[in-house]
């Protein structure tokens, strides 16, 4: 048989129906819900007259717009303690589980889901959130998806789908003291463009991956989607079946050992070719930061705003005229010169145990400056009490870090966490779009050490000069 | 959905490259749980000022492009988030077609789920068409699904490519649960062979 892709495996695996000039009927293993993209799915199922097919395979939670501030306090906002409640009915009505506001299992879908054991190696799974791709860190095909789509999962077990092309990144030796996971995926957006990846699924491979943690991994398949990727995989490995064993949904005992059998022949099969590939030499990897306006404008920490003149392309040039005015920097100006007025350490990007003993590590001991606003959102209630038992909420506390309760947060601002306009933001999450954080706000993507840093310093440092 | 075959309509410029999801519609107005109303606020942060005020230099706001159902991109159109809330908020502002070099990957599905036609033309072609849309007062493009064709008003005509599902489901403005559900014994075939634990 043709040596097939990890993609390729999970792909033929889920095949319901597939006939030339029709879109493919792929089955799906599990379906995460959340409050803001699903109302108007189980709305239009209910105008049709339509079930959801599989409770059982639907998680839902709440994330994107829930206070983090006191959870016994009535939210504020009344529209989205709309969409909260919403979400709560649809719930129950169609009998789907729900880790509430108040549930100690609630945070960011794509931090919940690993953590619960319910994404798995080899499983099709999908969410109304481009970020999905963050569970592909175990080997699953974890694609975003719409609304209609959400309905029609929703009502069918199945997503309608053409096959992507395939990608393969591979990532060869060690990384540097200071450079994180974050940095990597950072500096493949900034080489091979927010476009990059359109159209494929990424797998990515080599020794410098084999050598990360799951939540690692996670870090870099969460941002394939800025590199315009559909998903983003690692195939499964010792690291993945110690991460899983004994998590609650994962299989137990005998059933344990044989899905692990299963699991390692998802492995690409030698030979397997890809549409794409390339190739990154980790000792060349410095700790990064974005200047602009998406992921893609990104530099190294030693680097310097670049100049709109330098630009191969007038659209780029362009581009990267409007993105200085609007974060409003000058050509030429250093990186660590740069100065922050924020620092938000949150999101699915990095908002795990391992990212905030990090930033935690970073800044022990130390005050933040006292220019400097800065926040620690965990992922997750598990993650947040996982921190409080190892004291790093003391740790942030007594740096003068606020501390509070899970969800998305400051990532996308939906909910009070905002920057005002012309505020300037060190943040550990994956977008700096305009307004992202709050209008008029300007975000400058890093790792959580490089996060921890700016906090202390008021300005971006290079992490690896940091004693 | 309503059926998508041929469309002529008045066309705006957006001459910039990886317009993302979050400048379509920001993340402030995506809390309604209905599917309409959107129109108002798309691209909210570039068409209104602080004060709430319509920016006059917003090219939406252009007493000419008034009316405009043809959105004129750059590459990498509708890149960032999975919401749909984008496609029902170009839809709801008056948009039956966007016309780009590229599009983000969810931003293209979610619009062929809408009904609102995402189309592919080079970037020379592309580039060339926001030119003569500068610099022509009223300027007006044909969509033609049936033969794939955007057919400017001298006869000049550009072949776009799709794929022949969408192009089916648009065409016909099919309901996708409805036409999966036909196969409902397949998929209940499948969930019995299915692995699970
Ligand atoms: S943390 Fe940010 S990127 Fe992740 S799911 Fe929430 S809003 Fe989306």
């Amino acid at each position: 048989m043709k040596p097939r892709t990890m993609f390729e495996k999970i792909w033929n695996a889920h095949i319901v129906r597939e006939v030339p000039g029709e879109a493919t009927i792929l089955y799906i293993d599990t379906h995460l819900v959340h409050e803001v993209t699903s109302p108007q799915a189980f709305e239009g199922l209910r105008l049709a007259g339509r079930k959801v097919r599989c409770p059982h395979l639907t998680f839902a939670t709440m994330d994107h717009n829930v206070p983090t501030t006191d959870r016994s306090l009535p939210i504020t906002d009344l529209i989205a303690a709309k969409q909260i409640e919403t979400l709560a009915k649809n719930c129950s009505e169609f009998g789907i589980t729900l880790y509430d506001l108040h549930s100690a299992k609630q945070g960011i879908v794509h931090v919940i889901g690993p953590e619960l054991g319910i994404t798995q190696p080899g499983k099709t799974m999908v969410c109304g959130d481009s970020h999905t791709s963050t569970h592909g860190a175990l080997g699953a095909l974890a694609i975003g998806i719409g609304t209609s789509e959400i309905e029609h999962v929703l009502a069918t077990q199945c997503l309608l789908q053409q096959r992507s092309k395939t990608f393969e990144i591979n990532i060869e030796g060690q990384l540097s003291h200071g450079v994180t996971a974050k940095d990597i995926i950072l500096s493949i957006i900034g080489k091979i463009g927010i476009g990059g990846g359109t159209g494929t699924v990424v797998e990515y491979s080599g020794s410098t991956i084999r050598s990360l943690s799951i939540e690692e991994r996670m870090t870099v398949c969460n941002m394939s989607i800025e590199a315009g990727a559909r998903a983003g995989m690692v195939a499964p490995d010792d690291t993945t079946y110690e991460y899983l064993a004994d998590r609650e949904f994962s299989p137990k005992g005998e059933a344990f050992n044989r899905a692990v059998e299963r699991w390692n022949r998802l492995r690409p099969d030698e030979g397997a070719s890809y549409d794409k590939s390339i190739s990154i030499d980790a000792k060349t990897l410095a700790p990064q930061v974005t200047w602009g306006t998406n992921p893609g404008m990104v530099t190294d920490v030693t680097g310097v705003v670049p100049d709109p003149d330098d630009m191969p392309t007038l659209d780029e040039k362009n581009a990267v005229q409007r993105a200085l005015e609007y974060v409003n920097l000058t050509p030429g100006t250093q990186m660590t010169d740069v100065q922050v007025d924020r620092v938000f350490i949150g999101s699915c990007t990095n908002s795990r145990i391992t990212d905030l003993r990090a930033a935690a590590e970073t800044a022990k001991g130390r005050k933040v400056a006292p220019t400097v606003n800065a926040l620690v959102v965990p992922g997750s209630q598990a993650v947040k009490r996982q921190a409080e038992a190892e004291g790093l909420d003391g740790i942030f506390r007594a740096a003068g870090f606020e501390w509070r309760e899970a969800g998305c947060s400051m990532c996308l601002g939906m909910n009070p966490d905002i920057l005002m306009p012309g505020q300037r933001c060190a943040s550990t999450s994956n977008r700096n779009f305009e307004g992202r954080q709050g209008k008029g706000g300007r975000t400058h993507l890093v790792s959580p050490q490089m996060a921890a840093a700016a906090a202390i310093a008021g300005h971006f440092v290079d992490v690896r000069t940091w004693e | 959905m309503e059926p998508f075959r041929k469309h002529t309509g008045l066309c705006v410029p957006l001459n910039r490259i990886n317009v993302d999801t979050d400048q379509i519609i920001p993340k402030q107005f995506l809390k309604r749980i209905e599917r309409t109303g959107f129109g108002a606020y798309l691209f909210h942060d570039w068409r209104f000022l602080d004060t709430g005020e319509l920016n006059p230099d917003f090219v939406l706001n252009a007493p000419r492009y008034q009316g405009a159902s043809i959105l004129v991109a750059g590459t990498n159109f509708g890149c960032g988030s999975s919401r749909e809330h984008a496609p029902w908020a170009l839809q709801d502002y008056g948009f039956a077609a966007v016309i780009a070099p590229s599009f983000g990957d969810i931003f293209r599905n979610n619009c062929y789920k809408n009904g609102l036609l995402p189309v592919v033309l080079s970037e020379d072609i592309s580039a060339d068409l926001i030119r003569q849309i500068e610099a022509q007062e009223v300027y007006r493009l044909t969509i033609d699904l049936e033969s794939q064709k955007v057919i400017q008003s001298d006869g000049t005509a550009h072949a776009f490519e799709i794929g022949d599902f969408q192009r089916q489901c648009l065409l016909n403005g099919l309901d996708e649960i409805g036409w999966t559900l036909q196969f409902e014994s397949s998929i209940a075939e499948y969930e019995s062979g299915r692995e699970v634990y």
